[in-house]
Order: structure tokens, then sequence, then C-alpha cells
């Protein structure tokens, strides 16, 4: 295995994946070669059964490939064994999932929080980072609100601060508008947009068109494999 | 994840389901309550019996040359078939020992049966019929109400004459006095010419029930066989002064019997401490016994807290993947679904430690039986407590350590 170039955060190389599913294999990946840089903005499409929630999740250290390789920020991640994974989860990778995944019972200060305490910080640091990373997506006055007393747009900021509170390689959302009106979808656009101007790396998952286009890099699976890749202008 | 973080997240989901936390903790509480409990009784009535019964039963510094002992607990049939072919006590036996001693001692003889007393047309059944001399209410701290009590004049001329318990008096006379009024033991009549102030009862048995005789009275013959005893009391003015008496009495009786040094003796020199090893034994198998209750209802309540947690697991199945997504490891999960049942375990001992001691307080307050809460149940309760809720918390807690975050984050 060569490492890859410094500035790569993503690397992967000929990635495969296959489940067994009542007796057939499937194929869900059929060698997927991705490379995404520092300070990219990439937006993964495609339709269902094209492999994008597999990418997505062997991208997100939630799986191991079967077959291929895989380099996270310098990094061989494809062999590592679950509390390994665990690790890098904590550290390199902050997720936004579609139905925010909130602590119900839990302030909006303690979900955010909850990274750095499986990262080991004290009560102190933590609650200064995480007040900070509410600063960040402007959600600083609602720091003491549960879940059910903020709306939809705000729960996703929630979700965003606590992906962003250990500052991630990278930021990896999950069609994170589709629970949300297209208005309040604008606006988390505009905190991926300006996050992405602050210099996160940022990979979307998602199968809207026009949320694909507040990307700069448009990537499609269509049956396990890249079908396109290409550039356009934010 | 550190250990206090998973406890304080355990403490604020236990908050959150009071309800169903409630059920889960019953078991515990039960366990380590009835612990408590029973223990203290246990540990109360063994005080009782040191301090105080013994004392009543035997009096202070006080032997009991006997055939064999008066209380024995788990005393295997051989040896009870033994004691019953020994030589019983004579009233020769009584006087040789009595005259040996030197030291200044209170002495008595006293045998005792089982019969009815009667009065005109009423019966007091099921009395102590007790056959002694006259320091024996001296040796037995027994206290005369009104009347007097018997005089050596009266006992070694036999005279029928009676003294009665409480309970008997109150049975036969009601509210009349008894004095001087006859009542009928074995068909012959005995004037009453005292009655002992109330002693109460001591474990649920009551005190009151005998009447006490001349030993050399009538009633002698229902009592024993001619010219036999059940026991020789001697009261010593001190400890040190009853085992001197009591290498004496040995001394003599040993002679009398013509034992050989290596031959046992053939009769007992029993003392309080007699009792107190009676009691032992009985304490010792309700120590076996209670652990066995408590056992139970812990195994119970470990089972109950198993099953709550395993749903408490399946319904926040996404919250474990989510927990996992953001960085927790399996030993993070797992310390977090232990902690929780260990405190909820550690939660239900703890109340479980307040209704036992209320349990004992209540116990003392209306029951004979005394109760003392021993420090070191307290300790125990606590510790099979959490260690309940750390067992039972084993197998759902590895079950959430090992799901799969991305199933467990897609689950609804």
């Amino acid at each position: 295995m060569t490492p890859p170039g410094p500035d790569l955060i993503i690397f992967t190389r000929e990635l495969v994946r296959e489940y067994a599913m009542g007796g057939e294999i499937v194929r869900a990946l059929q060698g997927v070669s991705l490379q995404i840089r520092t300070n990219e903005y990439v937006a993964v499409m495609g339709p269902s059964g094209s492999g994008k929630s597999t990418l997505m999740n062997l991208i997100g250290c939630l799986d191991t490939p079967t077959s291929g390789e895989y380099w996270l920020n310098g990094q061989p991640v494809s062999d590592l064994d679950d509390d390994a994974l665990a690790r890098i989860r904590n550290k390199e990778i902050g997720f936004v999932f579609q139905t925010f995944n909130l602590l119900p019972r839990a302030t909006a200060l303690h979900n955010v929080e909850l990274p750095l305490i499986y990262a080991g910080y004290g009560a102190r640091e933590r609650r200064v980072q995480a007040v900070h990373a509410l600063e960040r997506v402007g959600l600083a006055d609602r720091m003491a609100h549960r879940p059910n007393e903020l709306s939809g747009g705000q729960r996703q900021r929630v979700a965003i601060a606590r992906a962003l509170v250990n500052e991630p390689s990278i930021l990896l959302a999950d069609e994170p508008t589709g629970n949300l009106d297209s208005t309040t979808s604008g606006e988390i656009m505009q905190v991926f947009a300006e996050l992405h101007r602050q210099g996160q790396t940022i990979v979307i998952v998602t199968h809207e068109h026009d949320i694909a286009a507040h990307a700069a890099r448009v990537v499609t699976l269509r049956d396990g494999v890249i079908a396109t890749d290409r550039r356009q202008a934010a | 994840m550190p250990v206090f973080e998973a406890f304080r997240l355990a403490l604020q989901t236990i908050r959150a389901q009071k309800l169903k936390s409630g059920f889960s903790l019953l078991g515990v509480f039960i366990g380590v309550a009835s612990l408590i409990a029973a223990w203290s009784i246990v540990n109360g009535v063994n005080r009782y019996m040191t301090e105080k019964f013994a004392q009543t039963l035997y009096g202070v510094n006080t032997f009991q040359l006997r055939r064999r002992p008066m209380f024995a607990a788990n005393v295997p049939d051989s040896v009870w078939r033994a004691w019953r072919r020994r030589p019983r006590i004579k009233f020769s036996d009584a006087e040789a020992v009595r005259a040996a001693l030197t030291m200044p001692v209170v002495t008595a003889w006293q045998s005792d049966e089982n019969g009815s007393v009667f009065y005109g047309g009423k019966e007091a059944r099921d009395i102590q019929l007790v056959t002694a001399s006259e320091r024996y209410f001296e040796i037995k701290n027994l206290r005369i109400a009104i009347g007097r009590p018997f005089t050596a004049q009266e006992n070694r001329s036999g005279v029928p004459v009676a003294v009665l318990g409480d309970a008997v008096a109150k049975r036969l006379f009601v509210d009349r006095t008894p004095l001087d009024r006859s009542v009928r033991i074995g068909g012959i009549g005995y004037r009453v010419i005292g009655v002992v102030e109330r002693q109460g009862s001591v474990l649920g048995f009551p005190l009151d029930r005998f009447v006490v005789v001349p030993a050399m009275s009538p009633a002698q013959n229902l009592v024993n066989p001619p010219g036999v005893l059940d026991a020789l009391l001697v009261k010593a003015r001190s400890e040190l002064e009853m085992r001197d008496a009591m290498e004496v009495a040995e001394g003599v009786m040993r002679s009398r019997r013509h034992l050989r040094p290596k031959q046992d003796n053939n009769f007992v020199l029993d003392t309080s401490e007699g009792v107190q090893r009676f009691w032992a034994g009985i304490s010792r198998i309700l120590v076996i016994v209670l652990p066995g209750v408590v056992i139970v209802s812990l195994v119970i309540g470990g089972i109950v807290i198993m099953n709550i947690m395993l749903m408490s697991v399946s319904e926040r199945t996404r919250e474990i993947g989510l927990r996992k997504s953001l960085g927790a490891r399996r030993r993070d999960v797992l310390r977090q679904f232990l902690a929780e049942s260990a405190a909820l375990a550690t939660v239900g001992a703890a109340f479980g430690i307040v209704a036992g001691i209320g349990l004992t307080l209540l116990i003392n307050a209306v029951s004979p039986l005394p109760a003392s809460v021993s420090p070191a149940s307290v300790v125990l309760g606590v510790i099979m407590g959490a260690g309940v809720g750390v067992i039972a918390g084993v197998y759902p807690a590895s079950r959430a350590a090992r799901l799969d975050p991305i199933a467990a984050l897609r689950q609804e």
C-alpha cells in the first residue's frame, strides 16, 4: 500500500463491499476509487441502490470494506478493529444525519458535548468547546433547550455543532435536509457554505439536485461504481 | 467515558423512567430489606440471650448439677440415649456436694414436671410444677408479690404449702386473694402462702405459669422417683467462686460415682453458658437459612433488572448507534449500561436498607422480639445490591456493546 499525498483527506483504491443476503452475495460497491482533498465540498449522488449509503458508511468508518484500501487523513483505516474505528469516528469524522439523532432528554449543550465525553475531555473544557461550536452555528441562545423545544432547522444546527465540536477532518452529511422544508433547507445549506468557506472539508450524500448544486464537485454512483465525477462552479 | 460520567448518565436515565425503574428495584429492595430485618432480629435476640435471658433463667454466678444439660441443640440420638442411661442425681448427692462446699454459697434443690393445679371447679393446665427447697426463690430472683415463701422448716417437714406464679393465681382466683385458700395438686390440698411477682415472657414464652412447693412435700412423687432430684442449684458470690465451687462439686460427684480418671463425667455442671451455646446453635441455623431467602429474592431481583435492561437496550438501540457513531467504544457502551444496572440495584438496596431499619424499629416496638440493626448487614446489603446490579447488567450491556452501529442507527 502506498500512502497518498499529504493534502488528500480521503483516498480510496478499489473499494469493494459485499453483503451476504439470504444466501446471495450482494455487491453493493464494486471497486470505488475516490480522492478528496482538504477543503473540498463534495456531493455524492445516485439513485437508491446505487451504493451511496454503503460508500458513506465506509467513508464514515462505520463499516469496513471487503477489499480495497481506504486512507483517511494519511492513516490506513481499512483494516482497523472496532475500537480503533470508534476512535477515528470520534476524532476525524463529524456526522450529520437526516433525522438529526439528538438525545431527546439532553439539552442542546449536552448533545453537543457528547463526542467530547468519548474523547475524554473534562467537564469544563467540554463546555467551552461545545459553547463555541453552538456559536458557530448561530445557536448560542438556545443552549439550555431540549430538542423538543427547538425547530427542525435549529435541531439540525445542533447536530451540525455536535459534528464540528471535535474539529473533524471531514463533515459527513447524509441527506441533511431530507426532513426540512425548503426555506430551512436553504438556511442549513448556508451554514454548510459558511463552514466550507472557513476551511472545512464537507461530503454530502443526497439525491436532490438543488442540494448537490451547492457543492463544488458532484460524484454520481450507479450500480456500485462511480458513474460521473465532475467539478462545477458553486 | 469515565466511570463518573457513566454513573451520572445512569442516574439521569433512572430519574427519567421512574415507574420502570421502581419496578426493577423491587426485587433488590425486598432482598436487602429482609436481609437487614432478619439479621437485626438474630442480632438483637443474640444480645438479649447473652445479656438477659441466660441470667433470668439461671441467675448470676449460678450453676446447676444435673444429669444432662437443660438446653441442647442438635444433639445426636446416640448422645441423647447415653444421657438417658446416666444415673439420676440423688438427695444424698446433693447433700454431699452442699456439705463439701466451704465457700459461702446459696444452694437449692429443684425438680419440675408439667401438671395441673385445681381450685374449686377450676383447673390451671400445663403448669410447671416445681418441687424445690426454700432458697430457690432467692437463687432464681423470684420476688414475692403477696404472702411469703415457704421456710426451711416447712420444706424439711414437707408441709403442703404452695407459692403460685402470677398467671396461675390469676387463672384460679381472678380477683380474689389466693392466700390461705387450698389448691389441689395431684389430689392433695396445698395451702397457698404466696404469689410471685409477674415475670412477663421471654421470646413469647410465658414465665408465670408455675407453682413452687416444698421439695419434701407429697408432690415430690409426681415429679421424680423417690430420693431423686433434677438439679442442685448453687449460687456463688462471684464468677471466680462459682468456678471453685464447680470444681469441688465435680470432685465430690466423681468420687461418689467411682469414676476413674479417664472416664467422662456422667453428670453436668450447667451454667448460663449452656443456654448461650444452645442459642448459638439455633442462631447458626438461622444464619444458614436466612441467606437462602435473601439469595432467592436477590436472584429474582437480578432477573427483573436484567429484563428491564434488555428492554432498555432494545428501546435505545438508536441511541446506542448514535453514541457509537460519535466515537463510543464497546467498553464505553458496556460501562454505560453496567453503571445503569448497578445504579438501579444500588438505589434499590438503599431503599431496602431504609425499609429494613424501619422494619427493625417496628419489630422492636410491637413484638416481644428484641432487634437491633447490625452495621455489617448494612454494608453487606449495599455490596450485594450493587453486585446483583453488575451481574444482571453484564448480558444486556454486552449486547448493547456489540450492536452494529449502522444497523442500530437505521432502526426506527
